[in-house]
């Protein structure tokens, strides 16, 4: 039962990365992409209806965490505490960045909370990457089962890891580009005139980087994390996903070019589900591997009680498809396209 | 100062923060769906009262959503050792909170501030029943994860000490969750309902938006009349009456009951005095405790002094406090509220000055009672994180030392400020502008940037 949570969780994290992944990729675009008063509005207006319902993925995530691995969510959150905090305040200036700016219309008002919008949505996506890094690396689990991470010690992956070493700020690095390439397609689909064509553009600026460097990421995990290997050896299915993952990435470079936007979009959000299920194959049969690999949580021994995960699913199930329905609805009654000379709505 | 005290207020600063937000959310979802139905069946006053009140809801629910994410957050960050074995039990109604509330709200928020032209007014009318709904759910799901607390239900303990669900059934069906659900509920409308009423007699005292005003004045005293009502009978009656049945040293200590006594008074005023062990300049109601508690004038109430000491709640003087200054105000509320209600059935309550500046000046009292409410529950359940399961000394994450806990509590209370500050500002800026001149209804402009050009 616990593999089945753990494979609804890595649904459940890689939909909020897809989902949230573009408005944060928008949000550190939003400087470069948006110069006037009016191309900022659209921006924000482009993820105005569902930045908040992308974000509850996120909340809906830790609190199946919370009930299917308890272990998991106690010691990984004390643990990157320190973090989860600098990400908890990074969240408030974000949401106040996208609802409070339009609350006056005043450019000193504007200017800030644009700048609060792209700095917190710039730091978040690090912390993302940096989150992800140090998940698939491993931290360093003492005998008692828990950890606790300063923010960084001396950025090499050794036993006496820091939240920031070199490797996860690698990771981190390729969150920031391959979030910002998501939602310069989400806006060459979404917006008219200047934004969608400096969007499209930036995008196709940004693919080669997002490419390198998902290559330097995938060999830099192959080094550092061993079990990354031993469990697609144990699970060669997974090479699949590696296949989904550049199919992605090409089909979100030649869509764009050929015009279809919303497909290119589309595509890219592949690449991202790829590069998040590859990331759980890699920790798999551990929900948080230890740096000594003997210390390591498994999905096994940090689950719940089995009844209680059974239980779970009579109302989890129904309750994220409703959450789904919800999602198409909101999505389909927004405009193909927010026109820069649309003022008349938020 | 000790790791597990700064946790502990780290927790209860964040969360009564919070429930500063939460409760006027819920308050208003009830009001605006009231109002929005009024306007359904044609009543185009009410539809911009709709739109007024929408624009308050909207900042009120973004300071909620950003300071409620941290609550969650919390329960792993800061209190992992309870996470880690309660997790199984409690994280299933929290997650359900996110799957079946969060999703909703955040889907359906939007429509209700600006879908309006686009949806019409039946559809309208159905996304602000959404909206109350999903408001509404949230609160139900977290007063069940309180209940559990309270009185934990539906649970076995396996041999290696982590506590697992047994029933999920049982966690909703707790003896605890429903009663404590309405009275929490009806709190919230309380402040609803003086928050609507505050600014609307603020503009009737001025003269300005007058029709508006009125109308949203004479809904929030009918239903904010019902809510204080029915706080007192019968939801903070079946309150007690579970505190006293399931925490009987809790009930001792918030009635200031020191000594085991036949015939028990309620105390009305009175400061407790722990070196005497009794109430100083006590103002006291003969036998009428006993009453309430056993509808017998004689009836034997333990005293506090009879119980081991290790289970008496942590901070008796701060608990008994809460909890008088909750029922106090609750007096007061239903006062003020009859009395408008009587004026407002005779016509004549938008001519009551008097009445009108106390209904503004009484704005901050629900939240203070509320916030009693709750210090009142969460100090009631001390020194026990679950009751009679498990202590609040053994729950809080212990790699996580004082110091770095004081650093993010003082982080917090730093933040707060400025989030208090833009609330202020914002709130205080719609109120100045007032509800929408246009008399149509289809200009909805709330925050198309160009409010100098929408007239307000």
């Amino acid at each position: 039962m616990e593999t089945v949570w753990f494979w609804l969780l890595a649904w459940m994290l890689g939909t909020y990365v897809v989902l949230d992944g573009f408005d944060f990729g928008v949000g550190i675009l939003h400087l470069f992409v948006a110069k006037s008063e009016a191309e900022r509005k659209q921006v924000i207006r482009s993820i105005g209806p569902v930045w908040d319902g992308n974000e509850v993925w996120l909340v809906a995530a830790s609190g199946t965490i919370f009930f299917a691995f308890p272990k998991l969510y106690a010691i990984s959150f004390s643990g990157f505490y320190l973090a989860l905090m600098i990400v908890l305040w990074l969240l408030i200036f974000r949401a106040f960045g996208i609802e409070l700016r339009h609350q006056m219309d005043d450019p000193l008002w504007t200017q800030f909370w644009d700048v609060a919008f792209a700095a917190a949505s710039f730091l978040l996506a690090v912390c993302l990457g940096a989150a992800l890094g140090n998940l698939v690396r491993g931290v360093p689990l003492k005998e008692d089962g828990t950890f606790f991470e300063p923010l960084w010690t001396d950025f090499r992956v050794g036993q006496q890891t820091g939240i920031l070493d070199w490797y996860t700020v690698l990771v981190a690095l390729t969150a920031v580009l391959a979030l910002a390439h998501h939602g310069a397609l989400w806006l060459n689909a979404r917006t008219d005139k200047a934004v969608a064509e400096r969007a499209g553009h930036l995008a196709g600026r940004l693919w080669p980087f997002v490419v390198m460097l998902s290559i330097a990421t995938t060999l830099a995990t192959v080094v550092v994390q061993p079990n990354v290997s031993e469990s697609l050896a144990a699970r060669p299915w997974g090479v699949v996903f590696v296949g989904i993952a550049v199919a992605g990435l090409i089909g979100a470079y030649v869509l764009r070019r050929r015009g279809r936007e919303l497909q290119a979009f589309l595509a890219s959000a592949i690449y991202l589900y790829g590069m998040v299920a590859l990331s759980a194959i890699g920790i798999y049969p551990y929900v948080l591997p230890g740096r000594d690999p003997a210390l390591g949580l498994t999905a096994r021994a940090a689950a719940a009680a089995e009844t209680g995960l059974v239980m779970a699913m009579y109302w989890w199930i129904p309750g994220m498809l409703l959450a789904c329905g919800y999602f198409v609805y909101l999505y389909s009654t927004m405009p193909a396209k927010f026109s820069v000379h649309d003022t008349a709505d938020h | 100062m000790e790791a597990l005290t700064i946790h502990r207020f780290q927790f209860a600063f964040t969360v009564t923060y919070h429930y500063i937000f939460a409760q006027l959310t819920m308050g208003l979802a009830l009001l605006i769906f009231v109002l929005k139905t009024m306007a359904l069946r044609g009543d185009p006053v009410a539809n911009q009262a709709v739109r007024f009140w929408a624009k308050i809801l909207g900042v009120t629910f973004v300071m909620g959503v950003v300071t409620g994410i941290p609550m969650e957050f919390q329960f792993g960050t800061n209190w992992s050792r309870f996470s880690e074995a309660a997790g199984g039990v409690i994280g299933q109604t929290l997650a359900m909170e996110g799957v079946f509330a969060f999703f909703l709200e955040s889907a359906f928020l939007y429509l209700l501030l600006y879908g309006e032209r686009r949806l019409g007014q039946r559809g309208h009318w159905v996304v602000a029943l959404l909206v109350f709904i999903g408001t509404w759910l949230s609160g139900f799901f977290i007063v069940c994860t309180n209940a559990w607390m309270q009185h934990p239900v539906g649970y076995e303990i396996t041999p290696d000490g982590v506590i697992k669900l047994a029933s999920l059934s049982a966690l909703f069906t707790n003896p605890w969750a429903i009663p404590q659900y309405l009275h929490t509920m009806v709190g919230a409308v309380i402040t609803g309902s003086f928050m609507m009423a505050a600014i609307s007699a603020f503009y009737v005292l001025r003269g300005e938006h007058v029709a508006t005003a009125r109308r949203s004045s004479s809904v929030a005293v009918v239903v904010g009349l019902i809510a204080s009502v029915l706080a007192a009978m019968p939801t903070g009656d079946i309150q007690a009456g579970l505190i006293y049945k399931h925490q009987p040293v809790t009930f001792a200590a918030m009635e200031g009951h020191f000594h085991t006594e036949d015939g028990a008074g309620l105390v009305l005023i009175g400061q407790p005095n722990m070196q005497k062990m009794h109430l100083d300049n006590p103002v006291v109601l003969p036998k009428v405790l006993s009453f309430l508690t056993h509808q017998r004038w004689d009836a034997t109430i333990v005293g506090l002094s009879d119980y081991d000491r290790k289970l008496w709640p942590d901070n008796v003087e701060l608990l008994y406090y809460s909890y008088h200054v909750m029922a106090g105000l609750g007096t007061f509320f239903t006062g003020i509220m009859m009395l408008s209600v009587f004026f407002l059935w005779r016509r004549k309550l938008h001519e009551q000055r008097w009445l009108l500046w106390a209904l503004m000046l009484f704005l901050p009292f629900p939240f203070i009672a509320n916030t009693a409410g709750w210090m009142t529950a969460e100090l009631g359940r001390q020194p026990w994180l679950v009751y009679g399961l498990m202590r609040t000394a053994d729950g809080h994450s212990t790699q996580v030392s004082a110091g770095n806990a004081l650093f993010t509590l003082l982080g917090f209370m730093g933040l707060y400020v400025v989030v208090s500050a833009l609330y202020f500002f914002l709130t205080t800026r719609i109120i100045a502008r007032g509800p929408e001149s246009d008399p149509t209804g289809h200009e909805f402009e709330i925050n198309a940037g160009e409010p100098e050009k929408a007239g307000a």
